[in-house]
């Protein structure tokens, strides 16, 4: 019973989330949801927020009011790696591939054991996805193309086998062949039943892998 | 140089490389994952020799050896849990001063358990004879040690790379944000790194035993010796930790196997400096981020009224008493110069210097040699003497600017430690350990009263300079540069001149301080110098708080007062200094001007 009320319910939930940084408010109670196995797209211009709402659900802002709830668990307050132990996975924008590590070793430090009710992905799984990643299993991260490392930053995020995952602009600044490559995967991961928050510019881009679109400006949600 | 006695002196050098190697190993794994420099990782490698001392008559010498790592990494352990966990997130200032206080504590800690002498251990069973190598004989127990630093190397290379372990330390030396954005616990993983640094300088130490008596003046040699390896080498990379302290050891051997011992501590300059100018991150290191932006907002509270009736009650003491209250409260006017000289570092210049004590003692040192050794009049030495403190300060300067954040710190320890040692061991100049005596001011200036009132008119010319130059636009460039070293630098700004310049004004007041403190005592001593001597002004400057400019002239006077009483009171006087400082750390980030602003702004 409750299960089955669960399921109608938002795997992710952010309500009148308000957070910034020292100096600036950057987000002014954004509400948004996704529910489980959605995929929906976080839409802005340069600036508006959208990384900030990322960062904020993930515990590396701490918003300065609202709530954030994941599977009926409440966020706010958790360090990141206790969030991302409930099984919301991050890929960030700027990646932040481990450059020292080599594509093995990147993927090792996210994982964590299978979660019940989530899919698993092991290192056979992952290279499947992005085939491009099993020749350079031992190659560094430092030592990667742009496209390679945000291949890498995924496949890493899906290592920790989440439930979620936020994705952070993962087309940004790809060539239009990787551009499409991504997207594909993404569709493959949402057939995985992983419910997606992907923070884009690019409409085409969120049109293509995303069931819903909320549209952020200077920090408040203009239209859902 | 005969070739076998050049072989020799390379075989000295590797065995000492080796031990250098692990103490700087462990501090450069504790720094990468937590970007915390520990002071008191000597103090760590100290224990190591005391536990093996103390063990080693129970448990033979080569049981104790393990058994001193597994004591002092479960001190280190406990350090991470009860201390450093706190502070993680405190500017980095209040975390250097946290791990000397620890330096401080188990000084006494060894100084209350095992006593004042230096302790002889035994020689390692199995290894205590020698081998004939190029017609000379070679101690068997430094072959095992030259072995015993690659060992070491190779075990780490293989935790490092082979283990998950591993492989989290290294993503998180790298970025621990997104580590833990991936679902790291950080908190086990410090402890385990710092229970694994303390391990490593443990075994140092034990080993140390055999070729050297554990004593208590061992932890800042060595820590200053590490400084200078991870500094040449690269915070947080082991094969470059390996590298310098190749280097390093093999120049120190092959100077004092020449004959030259005196020669170790310029050639050790001299390569740090080259090294940095090439790289400033070391031979195999790479730039740090700089941490999260401080909260360096100044409030600048001046306060030049209350200051200026402050001068004036101070001015009619000596009409009260001319007892051992004025003897204090010139020392306090004296310590005032001193941390509001160190502040011009610390607030608006935003450099952090442990080795401030370097330009205070070549002020007094300074003083000591113009009125004994050339015999000048005490007035032109007075004044003389701050020139030094400025040679020194710009010399020195000129280096650190190079460098910023920890790098500079812990530059600015290694130089002064350089000082004190040059001063220390150079005993037909600075008399050694011994220090100089008989510095006594001119007869219109003997006596307490009017020494004081010498002592207070530089002081109030001295912070009313300082407190000029910080208001000045030279002041304002250098929070500029502080703030936003490139947007300062695109504003045509040259931030190391600037930088340079004020380390050597900084330096120059110190040296004031410093003459004025030999004058008043008649006779210093290489503590003058040395680096607790630096500390105090950290304390004194951090106590009254770093933003506001009254701050360091109340912290010296609080500091002065209180380091009077408790060393006059109590036997464990550094454990109780270090215990303030501790609280101070974890109770009152913000100093006592942080307290005042609160209370004025409510
Ligand atoms: N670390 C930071 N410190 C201070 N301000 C920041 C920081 N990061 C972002 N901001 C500010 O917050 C606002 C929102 O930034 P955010 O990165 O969330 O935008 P975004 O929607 O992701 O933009 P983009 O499409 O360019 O990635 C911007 O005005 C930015 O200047
Ligand atoms: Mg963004």
């Amino acid at each position: 019973m409750l299960a089955c009320a669960r399921s109608t319910l938002a795997t992710l939930e952010v309500k009148q989330l308000s957070a910034g940084y020292e100096r600036a408010r950057v987000l002014f109670n954004i509400s948004l949801e996704a529910r489980a196995g959605e995929a929906v797209a976080l839409l802005g211009p340069n600036g508006a927020g959208k990384s900030t709402t990322l960062k904020a659900i993930m515990g590396l802002v701490s918003p300065t009011s609202g709530d954030i709830v994941f599977n009926g668990r409440a966020l706010r307050g958790l360090e990141p790696y206790e969030i991302a132990r409930l099984g919301l996975g991050y890929v960030p924008e700027d990646r932040r591939i481990f450059t020292d590590l080599t594509v093995a070793e990147n993927i090792e430090v996210a994982r964590q054991a299978p979660r019940a009710g989530a899919s698993t992905w092991n290192e056979e799984r992952l290279f499947k996805l992005f085939p491009a990643l099993a020749a350079l299993r031992d190659r560094r991260g430092g030592r990667m193309s742009g496209g390679e490392q945000q291949m890498l930053c995924i496949a890493r995020t899906l290592a920790g086998n989440p439930s979620a995952v936020l994705l952070d602009e993962p087309s940004e600044g790809l060539a239009p062949l990787v551009v499409e490559q991504m997207a594909r995967a993404i569709l493959e991961i949402k057939r995985a039943r992983v419910t997606i928050v992907l923070a884009e510019q690019s409409r085409h881009f969120a049109g293509r892998v995303a069931d819903r679109t909320y549209v952020l400006d200077k920090g408040v949600i203009r239209s859902a | 140089m005969s070739g076998s006695a050049l072989l020799l002196q390379f075989l000295n050098g590797l065995a000492g490389a080796s031990s250098l190697f692990l103490i700087a190993a462990g501090l450069s794994l504790i720094f990468g994952v937590s970007r915390i420099v520990n002071f008191a990782h000597g103090s760590l490698f100290m224990l190591g020799m005391y536990v093996c001392v103390w063990l080693a008559p129970k448990v033979g010498y080569w049981a104790s050896v393990p058994l001193a790592a597994m004591l002092v990494a479960l001190c280190g352990a406990l350090i991470e849990v009860g201390l450093l966990r706190r502070i993680y997130k405190a500017p980095e200032l209040l975390q250097l001063l946290a791990t000397f206080a620890l330096v401080l504590v188990i000084k006494d800690f060894a100084l209350w358990a095992w006593g004042p002498e230096d302790l002889l251990g035994p020689r390692a069973p199995g290894l205590t004879g020698a081998v004939p190598i190029a017609g000379r004989q070679f101690p068997q127990y430094d072959l095992f040690l030259i072995a015993i630093g690659p060992a070491f190397f190779v075990l780490l290379h293989l935790l490092l790379t082979r283990t998950r372990f591993g492989i989290l330390v290294r993503a998180a030396t790298e970025d621990r944000e997104m580590a833990s954005a991936l679902g790291v616990n950080q908190r086990g993983l410090f402890t385990a790194v710092f229970a694994l640094g303390a391990a490593l300088a443990g075994i140092g130490g034990a080993l140390a035993i055999p070729r050297e008596p554990a004593n208590l003046e061992i932890d800042l040699a060595v820590v200053s010796d590490a400084f200078v390896v991870v500094v040449v080498g690269g915070m947080g990379s082991i094969p470059g930790a390996f590298l310098a302290a190749l280097l390093i050891a093999e120049i120190k051997a092959f100077c004092i196997g020449l004959g030259y011992s005196e020669l170790t501590l310029v050639a050790e300059f001299i390569v740090m400096a080259v090294v940095l100018i090439a790289r400033p991150w070391g031979l195999l290191g790479r730039p740090i981020a700089e941490l999260r932006g401080r909260d360096q907002a100044d409030f600048r509270l001046a306060a030049t009224k209350p200051m200026l009736a402050m001068l004036a009650v101070l001015a009619l003491v000596p009409i009260a008493t001319s007892g051992y209250a004025l003897v204090l409260l010139t020392d306090v006017l004296v310590f005032v110069i001193f941390a509001v000289s160190l502040h011009l570092l610390l607030g608006p210049a935003g450099m952090v210097s442990f080795g401030h004590a370097a330009y205070f003692g070549l002020g007094a040192y300074g003083a000591g040699l113009l009125v004994l050794r050339y015999e000048a009049p005490m007035e032109l030495a007075l004044l003389a003497a701050p020139l030094l403190a400025l040679t020194g300060a710009a010399v020195f300067g000129w280096l650190c600017v190079r460098l910023s954040g920890i790098y500079l710190a812990m530059l600015t320890l290694a130089l002064a430690q350089i000082v004190w040692s040059v001063v220390y061991q150079w005993d037909s100049v600075t008399g050694g350990s011994n220090g100089l005596v008989g510095i006594w001011p001119a007869e219109w200036l003997a006596s307490r009263p009017a020494y004081y009132f010498l002592a207070l008119v530089v002081c109030a010319l001295s912070v009313g300079a300082l407190w000029r130059i910080v208001g000045s636009p030279f002041g304002q460039a250098l929070r500029a540069c502080r703030d936003s070293p490139l947007r300062s630098e695109a504003i045509g700004i040259n931030v190391r001149a600037q930088q340079w310049a004020a380390f050597a004004i900084a330096g120059t007041f110190a040296g004031v301080a410093g003459s004025l403190y030999a004058f008043s005592k008649g006779s210093i001593s290489p503590e003058t110098l040395s680096v607790p001597r630096s500390v105090d002004a950290l304390v004194m400057v951090l106590l009254g708080g770093v933003q506001t400019l009254v701050g360091p002239v109340l912290g010296a006077a609080l500091f002065t007062w209180l380091e009077d009483s408790v060393s006059r009171e109590v036997a464990y006087w550094r454990a109780g200094i270090g215990a303030v400082i501790l609280l101070l750390v974890l109770a009152l980030p913000y100093g006592i001007g942080g307290l005042l602003r609160k209370w004025s702004s409510r």
